[in-house]
C-alpha cells in the first residue's frame, strides 16, 4: 500500500460529515428515511431523540460493515448488515427505555423501525462497503446528523404551529405563543400541523426552497 | 375603449425587451390582456382551439357564481336577524349580509392574486388569471364568520402547495379552492363544523330560543329524522326550502336554484362540461337510493331520500362549480362521465359512512382530482387497444379473404 497517509480531518474527510448536511442530505436529496420524518415530527423532543439515536446507529453500524468489509461474503452482506443494526437498535431501545420511559413510549416502533430506515442500509451498502473505516465513521454521523437536521427543522415548524410549544429534552414543554395571543388576537393552533401530511410538505417546501437555491440539485 | 388602446400603444415599449420597465412586464400585460383581447398572433402554423381564450372563460364562470353570491349575502343576513328574532326587510339582509362577506373575497382576491402576481414576478410568466375564480369560490365554500386571517392563510397554502408548486395556472392537480377549503377544515375544525360555525352571529347578541345553528348535515349526524330537518328558527324545511336554501351552511352552497341558475348559464356557453355534472348527480342518486335500501333504523344520514342528498351540503355547488374544474377534472369524454360518476357515489359515501366528515363533496371531489388523469389513461388505453384489435381483425379478413 503505498497511499499517502491521509490527516483524520483532511478536507476530503471533513466533507463526508458536511455533504450530508447540504447538498447530499438524504432527506432532501436523497429522499430516503421519509417514513420516520413523518412519523415522530409532531414534537420536538421525540423528533431529537430520533435523530440523535439514528445518527449514532448510523455512524456505528456504518464503521462496524466497513471493519468487517472484507471479511463479509457478497452474497449475505444483507443478513449481516441488518444483524450489526438489529443490534444496535436494540441497544438504544434498551437505553431509551431505562433513562427516558417517556420518549421512548412516544416514539413506540419507531424506534425497532430504525433498522429498517433507508438510510442506515443505504450508506452501508453505498459508503461502508467499500470505504475505510474511519471515513464510513465521518459518513454516518454525517447522514445522521443531515437526517436529524431536517427532522428538527419539520419538527419545530410543526409543533411550533401546531401546539404554540416547544418540547426540549431535559428543559420540558416551553409555551412559545402566549396565552394572551390567543385570548385578545383570536389566535389558533393550526390542527393539520400536527397530521402526519403536513410533515410531507414541509419536507416538500424545503426541498423546493434548496433547489431552488441550489440549481445543481435540479435533475434534467 | 379607443383611448385605453391609444394608452396601452404608447406605453407598451416601455415594458418590452430593452425598455424602461421591462421588469414589469407580466404584470403590465396581465392589466393589458385584462382589458382587451391580446393582439399577439402565432408565426408559425395557428391551432384555433376555441373563438374564447382563458379570460373570457373565466369571467363567463365568475358571471355563472353571481346569483350563488347574490343569494348567499341575502341567506347570511336572513339568517342572522332570523337568529336574533327581529324582523327584516329583504334589503336590510342583503347589506348586512354584503357587509359579512365582502372582507372574506376582498382577502382572498388580495392574497391569492398577491401570490400569483410574485411569483409570475420572480419566474418571468405572463400572469394568467386562473385564480379569479378560484378567488370568488372559496368565499363562497367557507362559513361566513371564519376568522380573516385563517382565511388568508388557507388562501396562501392553496396558492402555493395547490398550485404554484406544480407550475402555476392550469398545471395543478387537484382544485386549488377545495383545497383551501379542506386546510380550512383540516387545521381549525372548530370554525369549519359544529353548530355555531354556520350563522354569523355578534357576541352580546342573545339567539331566539328556538335557534339551532347546526348544517342539515350535522342535524341528520346528530340524530335528527330526515323528515324532521329544520332551519335556524326550528322551522320544518319542505323539498322546496332546500332548493331556495334559507338553511344554515356554507355562504354560497345552500340556493339550488341559484346554483342552476349559474349551470344553465355554463352550460349554455359550453364552459362547464354536462357530462360530468350529470354523472355526478347521477352517481350521488344511485348511491343515495343504495342507501336508503341498506340504511339501518338508527342511521339518519343513509335514511335521507336520495334526490334530498343531491340538495342539502355542498352536493350541488361541487357538482356544478368544482367538479367540472376543466384542469383537474378528466379531459376524456369516457372519462368525464367515469369521473363525475365516482365524484357523486364517493360523495354520498363519505357522508353515509363517516360522521366526522359531514361534508363528503370536498374530500370526494379532492380524491377523484387525484385519480382523474388514471382514469384518462385507461379510457385512452382502452381505445388504443380497441382499434388494435379491429385493425388485426380486418387484416385478417383481408388474409383470409
Amino acid at each position: 500500500m503505498a497511499e499517502e497517509k491521509e490527516s483524520l480531518f483532511s478536507k476530503k474527510n471533513l466533507q463526508l460529515l458536511t455533504g450530508p448536511l447540504g447538498s447530499q442530505n438524504p432527506i432532501t436529496v436523497q429522499v430516503l428515511g421519509i417514513c420516520s420524518a413523518l412519523a415522530v415530527t409532531a414534537k420536538v423532543e421525540s423528533a431529537i431523540v430520533m435523530a440523535l439515536a439514528v445518527t449514532i446507529v448510523v455512524g456505528v453500524a456504518n464503521m462496524a460493515i466497513s471493519l468487517l468489509r472484507k471479511t463479509i461474503p457478497n452474497r449475505i452482506r444483507i443478513i449481516v448488515q441488518l444483524l450489526v443494526v438489529a443490534t444496535l437498535v436494540i441497544l438504544v431501545d434498551q437505553i431509551l427505555k431505562a433513562f427516558s420511559y417517556g420518549v421512548s413510549k412516544q416514539l413506540s416502533v419507531y424506534v425497532g423501525l430504525i433498522i429498517t430506515n433507508c438510510i442506515v442500509m443505504g450508506r452501508m451498502e453505498a459508503f461502508g462497503l467499500g470505504n475505510k473505516p474511519w471515513p464510513s465513521l465521518l459518513d454516518g454521523l454525517g447522514n445522521g446528523l443531515g437526517y436529524g437536521m431536517i427532522l428538527v427543522i419539520i419538527a419545530v415548524v410543526r409543533e411550533l404551529f401546531g401546539a404554540g410549544t416547544i418540547t426540549l429534552p431535559i428543559a420540558g414543554e416551553l409555551r412559545i405563543i402566549p396565552e394572551a395571543f390567543y385570548t385578545a388576537c383570536g389566535y389558533e393552533n393550526c390542527g393539520f400541523m400536527l397530521m402526519p401530511p403536513m410533515a410531507l410538505i414541509i419536507v416538500a417546501v424545503i426541498i423546493w426552497i434548496q433547489r431552488s437555491r441550489n440549481k445543481d440539485l435540479i435533475k434534467k | 375603449m379607443k383611448a385605453i388602446e391609444n394608452w396601452i400603444q404608447k406605453t407598451k415599449p416601455n415594458f418590452e425587451k430593452g425598455g424602461k420597465y421591462e421588469k414589469w412586464l407580466p404584470i403590465y400585460e396581465s392589466f393589458e390582456t385584462f382589458l382587451h383581447v391580446p393582439g399577439t398572433v402565432t408565426t408559425t402554423g395557428s391551432h384555433v382551439r376555441d373563438a374564447i381564450d382563458l379570460k373570457r372563460a373565466l369571467i363567463i364562470v365568475i358571471f355563472a357564481l353571481v346569483p350563488t353570491l347574490l343569494y348567499g349575502m341575502y341567506n347570511v343576513g336572513s339568517l342572522f336577524y332570523t337568529s336574533i328574532g327581529e324582523d327584516y326587510t329583504m334589503m336590510e339582509a342583503f347589506g348586512y349580509g354584503f357587509i359579512k362577506v365582502l372582507p372574506l373575497i376582498v382577502v382572498s382576491y388580495i392574497v391569492g392574486l398577491g401570490i400569483e402576481f410574485v411569483f409570475c414576478y420572480i419566474r418571468g410568466h405572463e400572469i394568467s388569471e386562473g385564480y379569479l375564480v378560484s378567488g370568488l369560490i372559496i368565499p363562497l365554500i367557507v362559513p361566513v364568520d371564519i376568522p380573516l386571517w385563517e382565511l388568508a392563510l388557507a388562501v396562501a397554502f392553496a396558492v402555493i402547495i395547490g398550485k404554484e408548486a406544480f407550475g402555476g395556472t392550469g398545471m395543478n392537480i387537484v382544485n386549488p379552492a377545495l383545497l383551501a377549503r379542506a386546510f380550512l377544515f383540516f387545521a381549525y375544525p372548530g370554525n369549519m363544523s359544529g353548530s355555531s360555525a354556520w350563522v354569523h352571529s355578534v357576541e352580546g347578541k342573545a339567539t331566539v330560543d328556538a335557534f339551532s345553528g347546526e348544517t342539515i348535515l350535522g342535524q341528520l349526524n346528530a340524530g335528527v329524522a330526515p323528515d324532521a330537518i329544520h332551519g335556524v328558527a326550528n322551522n320544518q324545511l319542505s323539498v322546496c326550502d332546500l332548493m331556495i336554501g334559507n338553511y344554515a351552511g356554507c355562504v354560497g352552497e345552500t340556493s339550488v336554484i341559484a346554483i342552476l341558475i349559474g349551470a344553465a348559464l355554463l352550460l349554455f356557453t359550453g364552459i362547464a362540461s354536462y357530462r360530468i355534472i350529470l354523472s355526478v348527480f347521477a352517481g350521488g342518486f344511485v348511491m343515495g337510493l343504495l342507501m336508503n335500501c341498506l340504511a339501518p333504523e338508527t342511521n339518519y344520514v343513509m335514511q335521507l331520500p336520495a334526490f334530498q342528498h343531491l340538495l342539502i351540503g355542498g352536493f350541488a355547488f361541487g357538482a356544478v362549480f368544482m367538479a367540472t374544474d376543466p384542469v383537474t377534472a378528466a379531459q376524456t369524454n369516457t372519462g368525464k362521465w367515469i369521473y363525475g360518476f365516482l365524484v357523486g357515489v364517493f360523495a354520498i359515501m363519505i357522508r353515509c359512512f363517516n360522521p366526522a366528515y359531514p361534508e363528503g363533496m370536498m374530500l370526494s371531489i379532492l380524491l377523484m382530482n387525484v385519480f382523474a388523469p388514471l382514469i384518462d389513461h385507461m379510457v385512452v388505453k382502452a381505445n388504443i387497444n380497441r382499434r388494435l384489435k379491429r385493425a388485426k381483425a380486418a387484416q385478417e379478413t383481408v388474409t383470409n379473404a
